[in-house]
């Protein structure tokens, strides 16, 4: 206090920014961020299994991971999507704008409407993988796995449109499993059931607009929700008391990551590395080589990396191919090195599991062309399973298999099954 | 209606060249220049009654041996002969000036026998060396990535030459390659005012001081040049720069380029990823197979073509082109001759350099860096109607001067900074040539912003971009680009902002349009 | 009378790996030292009582591994500690800090600037592939670009095809990022201009240059090519200050039977017939050798130890050619207890890194102008640490050690020699400076050591006060270090070595001149170069 009376005054303003500066200078303290989602979390984490998302601590688990990959299939389950990198692009050039940037046609993309997309650099490397919400003619949602400000913010000069990043200020659910919009119609989300798959709607919450759009990453009917951070928890309590009798339940993502590899689907910077992180040339891939060429869309305007996909498809320079696996067996292979002939190296499995769903041992492979492309016979993955401290080493025969590696009829019906 | 095979943005020597060459292989093609005039920064303009003076350019000191005898230059009036080449006068304040005479000082005087040994050695060192890198001016820059069997065989050439200097002589290259040019000179001479004079000449034009790594490619760059064959000469073209441009638009015109002033284009069209034709602001549309641009890298990419058209990396790498001008450029009318304290007629024919010393010229660069113009500034200046007194009244003289450092984004604005930089130039010149105030009818300062303005130069920057090791060759005017070409197809680049650089060379716009030849364009 | 198989001339840690490799490839080395104790730049001194000063160097990374492991230097007690943060202090009374944690880094940029928190992951990686492609050089002899001997030219393919193997874009980088000014790289990434001074400044330590000149860029990958036990770009303090890498390295050489003489300062090297046969003391004692090695920088070691005579002309021009402009200081102190920093928490990790006060590029280019002009900044580029914030072995329980390495120092001041009164004047303003952030910082002061390149070129021999022994520009890097023709460890006078950080790759406590001088010289004398280690792979 006689520190204080020393002081000289100051204005009360001078001393707002002071602590607000004091305020924003403390996260040091916190190495890890919860989520808006983070109380309730907390309170199921009976593993306490975390891991590091993004600077954020999200669960590996919450009780138990089988179990968790379960109520995926066959009831609801609650998932955590906050730490996504999210970005409001908005202006009348929104649409040019991502129209330039992304690999598939951002007009006929409905307000509404939600699509996968991926994007390049001027070389036709995949920076990054994600989704794109509109939800008005000049407002856009991109989603992602990594951080794109410089490159949007570059991206956006000559176009009249704003880019803001907003991780932190929406926080986001996904909603996945059979019983999921019947969770949403107990919740009294009236006319969700209207959705067909990719679309979206805005719907009152708790004096605020939730947006949900019938989207997931799981191959499973389900929906995600985002909601403005301060409306979390009570968009979390309104679901959960919903789902109680449908046995939703929050999981973590060991049993998300199950289900998006039955799915097909691919993770940046595990099924492939993005442009900005990949310090060896070599891992630089483009859409073809990673399985998403069916985004091109040479039909349309100019957009990144245009000029060098169409060269390297002209010129046959593509090296890589992205392939799904199925391997004899039970063993899961991840990260086994696949082999022509058992003995010459062709790529790499980058996720495997044995498939609840398909009742196959299935795997995500990255090989260098030919193989996977139009060699596809006597292709083998060589399997290091430690077993008691011990190696197990199998080599087994692995068949190239269409993606996904399984097709759920209730993900696209129409209405959602009312379970 | 007539159809071009080429259409060529930007009538400045680059354009011109570009376009005459063009022509001569055969292809129909059209200049669309915006101004009232041809030129660009190299016409010869009244800028007050009676007073004539070479705009930007005022010494010619590289028009490219091969664009002479490309344009057959010489049957359109052009004249260089060995009496036209000027001395350049090393100005001293205290004390007589020091002058090289002939081709860059094959005759050094005003200075002690033993400054003269070392000048000889050092001068010859530095032709060797430029002339190692001369070989690089009249072709595209290698390509890295795939390199063909022809660019392979080329670079040979060029390691040939470097091992023909001997294995000490190679060394040295190595080493001086990228060294600052004060480091070099105090190495080899002592001689303040020649130090100081050529810590000027290497940075002239760029944003470097004399003790910036790297400096010493400004005299290499310079020296690489050559006029009537003689690598480092210089002269004052009869009726101005101005009267270089006529002889290399006549033989455009032979070639049947046809040219249209005042025309400015708005907008270079492209369809699916091809340049197909320009809109002029008047809202005429022109097609054409080849659009080639003479203007700036940066207008050409980012207002003609637009961000739209074009990757996100390669805008990106267009807007890091750095170029802000740090040159002034200063005409006086002058009722009579000034008076240059120790210098003799011939002196004041040629180039007077106020360059006290490397340490000077450092000081005057400092502020630059900061966004603020030297206190003391340094500068070339030509009295160019004592050797065509067709340039001013009877009597009367034309003093055109650049003047460094003049910083582009001056950071009180050249509103308010212009009337003190003045001050702070006509202080220093009267130091050398007393009472010069007195005799100034008129006075024009155009500083990068009105250079800007002007001529159409972002920045003020006479070489579209800053010509400083990584803006050079293969990163110029961007890496992966620096072959004329652009990402656009059908659309190339042919003015000073692409390889070699600026200074009246014609040398982009004669390898830009090789190359259009060579790619069918 | 004996004839060692080796002399070294100076005990830095150059000398030192040098001697250390040669007396465990079988030779008998002995190593003399002018000073009454080894070390050179690399030292810890009890300057006053309870306190360890790191008064030269003072933080550690760039030491090679390889070298560490060969020597054993962890059984004779070296152990690095990683730095833990560090931070620029603005003048509005914040802060700009880095945090070892990726996300708490990004975090603490965004609270400047939400792009520059994101252009961060890019920067690294393109900072860190130029590292990739050089750091295999460091412990390669740099090729003779004008020699036929298969050797250089198989060395110049190597470099060739490591280039080669780069894409295009990385090429492109590569040829740009050796000739450009940092400040124009960070341009190309960040925006904020304290995030830009907060990475500038390891393109200047050490450097006479400013941010704003062209090949800083390169200067900042000589400073992130270090590692602390394999976390590449880390910087760390070796426990029991910087002398505990050359008392290391003592103890490893006497274990393998080496000998050492401190107190012994070399007037001249011996030579007959064009071959060095010894060196002669100051007292005048004569000491033969077989072979000598120089750890002194070339200016020293030809222009004051070897007669004029002995050498071609083109080789003593280009030595006295050679740069070496000093360009730094230090100020050393002892403080009776932790100094605060109103602008920062308590609990910051910041006091257990490096801090500095240069909070904009003009600033730091502005304090090189005052370089230029023959002075010492008013306003100072300090690299400020307080070692024993980890490390409690340097000062008694509660106190501490602090060190500012400061730039930017003239070998000369305005032409003429440095006075007492000059070093006062230029410590007042690194104390002016501290103050302005920590009140009362003044009364903590102990102690303290002021250093300007007089008292590094009087004490360590460093010419000029160079801590590098020679400029880190274009022109003196790679087969251009320290001159043309002699890059390679040799000199012309036979059986004379180099091995200091006027040799390839540079300065900084590194090891690698030592450690590769010893490799030509075994190579000479046709001996077994088991005992060292390859370059670590870069995978």
């Amino acid at each position: 206090m006689a520190q204080a009376t020393r002081k000289k005054p100051v204005s009360k303003t001078a001393d707002a920014a002071t602590s607000a500066r004091t305020a924003a200078q403390s996260h040091f303290r916190t190495l890890r961020l919860g989520t808006p989602f983070q109380p309730r979390i907390d309170a199921l984490a009976r593993t306490q299994d975390w891991y590091n998302w993004a600077g954020y601590h999200a669960p590996h688990s919450l009780w138990d991971e089988e179990l968790e990959y379960f109520a995926i299939r066959s009831q609801a389950a609650l998932f955590d999507i906050s730490p996504m990198t999210k970005y409001r692009i908005e202006g009348p050039d929104a649409e040019a704008f991502l129209d330039r940037v992304t690999l598939r046609d951002v007009t006929k993309l409905k307000p509404g409407r939600v699509h996968y997309t991926a994007w390049c650099d001027d070389e036709g490397f995949v920076l990054d993988d994600g989704t794109l919400f509109r939800l008005s003619p000049t407002r856009f949602r991109l989603c992602s796995q990594e951080r794109h400000l410089p490159w949007l913010l570059d991206s956006a000069i000559g176009f009249d449109v704003t880019v803001e990043e907003e991780t932190e200020a929406v926080a986001g659910l996904a909603l996945q499993g059979p019983t999921s919009f019947a969770v949403l119609r107990d919740a009294g989300f009236a006319g969700v059931e209207t959705l067909k798959i990719f679309d979206l709607a805005e719907f009152p919450h708790d004096g605020g607009i939730v947006t949900i759009s019938r989207t997931g990453f799981t191959g499973d009917l389900g929906c995600e929700l985002f909601v403005p951070a301060d409306k979390a928890l009570s968009l979390w309590d309104r679901l959960m008391s919903a789902g109680e009798l449908r046995g939703i339940r929050a999981i973590g993502y060991t049993a998300l990551n199950r289900a998006r590899l039955e799915a097909g689907l691919i993770v940046a910077n595990a099924d492939f590395t993005t442009a900005e992180h990949a310090i060896r040339a070599d891992r630089l891939r483009m859409p073809d080589e990673i399985g998403l060429g069916f985004m091109i869309d040479l039909e349309k305007g100019h957009f990144n990396g245009r000029r060098a996909i169409l060269e390297a498809r002209a010129k046959r320079k593509l090296r890589h191919v992205l392939v799904g696996l199925e391997i004899e067996g039970n063993i899961p292979a991840e990260h086994a090195i696949v082999y022509h002939k058992k003995h010459q190296e062709v790529g790499l499995v980058s996720a495997a599991m044995w498939s609840p769903m398909a009742k196959r041992n299935i795997a995500i492979a990255s090989l260098t062309r030919p193989y996977g492309d139009t060699m596809v016979e006597d292709l083998w993955v060589e399997i290091y399973a430690m077993r008691e401290l011990q190696y197990q080493k199998l080599m087994k025969r692995a068949k190239v298999v269409a993606r996904p590696f399984i097709k759920l009829d209730r993900r696209t019906a129409n209405p959602p099954a009312d379970f | 209606m007539t159809s071009f095979d080429a259409i060529v943005i930007g009538g400045g020597h680059n354009g011109l060249v570009a376009a005459a060459t063009l022509a001569k292989a055969g292809r129909k093609v059209l200049v669309l220049e915006a101004a009232a005039d041809v030129g660009g920064a190299a016409r010869t303009e009244e800028f007050a009654p009676g007073f004539r003076v070479s705009s930007i350019a005022h010494v010619l000191n590289r028009l490219h041996p091969d664009v002479i005898k490309t344009l057959e230059l010489e049957k359109h009036g052009l004249q260089v002969a060995r009496t036209d080449f000027m001395p350049t006068v090393a100005l001293s304040k205290d004390g007589p000036p020091l002058v090289l005479h002939g081709a860059y000082g094959e005759v050094l005087t005003g200075s002690t026998p033993s400054e003269q040994s070392a000048w000889k050695e050092l001068r010859a060192q530095l032709l060797r060396y430029a002339g190692i890198l001369k070989l690089f001016l009249s072709r595209r820059p290698p390509d890295l990535a795939g390199m063909s069997l022809k660019e392979t065989a080329a670079l040979g050439q060029i390691a040939l030459a470097l091992k023909k200097l001997g294995k000490e002589d190679m060394r040295d290259f190595l080493r001086v390659l990228l060294m600052n040019v004060a480091d070099l000179l105090d190495e080899q001479l002592a001689d303040i005012r020649l130090k100081g004079l050529l810590a000027f000449d290497a940075t002239l034009g760029s944003h470097l001081g004399p003790r910036s790594p790297t400096s010493l490619l400004g005299l290499y760059y310079r020296l690489a040049g050559e006029t009537g064959g003689a690598a480092g000469a210089q002269m004052l073209p009869k009726g101005g720069m101005g009267a270089v441009i006529t002889a290399i638009r006549s033989a455009a015109e032979k070639a049947g380029v046809t040219i249209r002033t005042a025309a400015p284009v708005a907008k270079i069209i492209v369809e699916k990823g091809r340049a197909v034709g320009v809109a002029l602001d008047s809202g005429e549309m022109l097609r054409a197979r080849t659009i080639v641009s003479a203007i700036n890298p940066a207008t050409t990419m980012l207002d003609l073509v637009g961000p739209r058209e074009i990757d996100t990396g390669f805008v990106r790498k267009v807007k890091n082109i750095r170029m802000k001008g740090d040159a002034a450029k200063l005409h006086l009318a002058l009722d009579r001759p000034p008076q240059f304290s120790g210098v003799d007629a011939a002196g004041h024919k040629g180039r007077l350099v106020i360059a006290p010393s490397p340490d000077h010229v450092e000081r005057a660069f400092n502020p630059s860096k900061y966004g603020e113009f030297s206190a003391e500034p340094v500068m070339e200046i030509t009295l160019p109607s004592l050797s065509d007194p067709s340039l001013a009244p009877a009597g009367a003289c034309v003093l055109s001067a650049v003047v460094q450092y003049a910083p582009y984004a001056l950071k009180e604005g050249w509103d308010a900074g212009k009337p003190k930089f003045l001050k702070a130039i006509m202080t220093q010149l009267g130091t050398y040539a007393p009472g010069i105030g007195k005799s100034v009818l008129h006075t024009e300062l155009l500083t990068p912003a009105d250079i800007e303005a002007r001529y159409r130069m972002p920045g003020g920057h006479w070489h579209h971009g800053e010509l400083q090791a990584d803006q050079m060759l293969m990163s110029r005017p961007v890496s992966g680009w620096s072959g004329y070409d652009t990402p656009v197809e059908g659309l190339f680049l042919a003015g000073a902002g692409s390889h070699p650089g600026g200074g009246v060379s014609g040398a982009p716009g004669l390898n830009a349009a090789k190359r259009i030849i060579a790619m069918k364009g | 009378m004996k004839a060692w198989d080796a002399i070294i001339i100076g005990g830095g840690h150059n000398g030192l790996v040098n001697a250390c490799y040669l007396q465990r490839a079988g030779l008998d080395v002995l190593v003399v030292e002018k000073n009454d104790w080894v070390g050179g730049a690399a030292t810890s001194r009890e300057l006053t009582p309870g306190f360890l000063y790191s008064n030269c160097s003072y933080v550690c990374s760039l030491f090679r591994p390889e070298i560490m492991r060969d020597l054993e230097l962890p059984r004779f007690g070296l152990q690095v500690i990683s730095y833990e943060g560090g931070a620029v202090f603005t003048r509005d009374g914040d802060y700009l800090a880095n945090y070892r944690d990726h996300d708490a880094h990004r975090r603490e940029f965004a609270r400047f600037s939400k792009r520059d928190a994101e252009a961060y992951d890019r920067y690294s990686r393109d900072v860190t592939r130029q590292c990739r492609f050089i750091q295999p050089l460091l412990m390669r002899t740099a090729p003779d670009p004008t020699s036929f001997r298969p050797r250089d030219i198989g060395e110049l393919l190597y470099l060739g095809k490591k280039f080669a193997g780069l894409s295009s874009e990385e090429m492109a980088l590569t040829l740009r990022f050796w000739t450009m000014s940092i400040s124009e790289f960070l341009d190309e990434y960040f925006e904020t201009d304290v995030i830009k001074a907060n990475f500038a400044l390891s393109g200047i330590i050490g450097t006479a240059l400013g941010p704003m000149s062209p090949g800083t860029a390169y200067v900042l990958l000589h400073h992130y090519m270090g590692e602390v036990d394999g976390s590449v770009g880390a910087w760390g303090y070796a426990r029991g200050g910087m002398g505990a890498v050359t008392k290391a390295l003592a103890a490893s050489f006497k274990a393998s039977g080496g000998t050492i003489r401190t107190g012994a300062e070399v007037d001249h090297v011996l030579v007959g017939r064009g071959k060095a046969k010894g060196v002669v003391l100051a007292g005048g004692e004569e000491i033969y050798g077989k072979l000598v090695v120089s750890n002194a920088d070339v200016k020293r070691t030809f222009l004051k130890l070897v007669e004029e005579k002995e050498l071609p002309d083109i080789f003593l021009r280009r030595v006295k050619n050679f740069k070496i402009r000093g360009s730094s200081g230090k100020v050393n102190i002892a403080l009776d207890s932790l100094p605060e920093f109103p602008a920062l928490p308590k609990d910051s990790p910041v006091y257990r890194g490096d801090m500095h006060f240069t909070d904009s590029m003009e600033r730091m280019e502005r304090a090189y102008d005052d370089w230029k002009a023959g002075r010492w900044s008013a306003d100072p580029f300090l690299d400020m640490v307080i070692p024993t914030t980890l490390d409690p072995t340097m000062a008694p329980p509660g106190k501490h050690f602090m060190s500012c390495f400061v730039q930017y120092a003239p070998p000369k001041v305005n032409g003429r020699e440095w006075t007492d009164a000059d070093r006062d004047g230029f410590a007042e303003s690194v104390i002016a400076q501290i103050s302005e952030y920590s009140p009362g910082f003044r009364d903590r002061i102990v102690h303290m050591e002021v250093r300007t390149p007089r008292e590094i070129e009087a004490e360590v021999g460093l010419t000029e006060g160079n801590i590098f022994q020679g400029e880190l520009a274009f022109d003196q890097l790679l087969f251009n270090r320290p001159v043309p023709g002699y890059a390679q460890y040799r000199s012309p006078v036979g059986g004379l070595y180099m091995c200091g950080s006027s040799t390839h790759p540079g300065g900084g406590v590194m090891g690698a001149p030592g450690r590769n001088a010893a490799a030509e010289i075994l190579r000479d004398l046709a001996k077994s170069t088991s005992h060292m280690s390859p370059a670590h792979d870069v995978i």
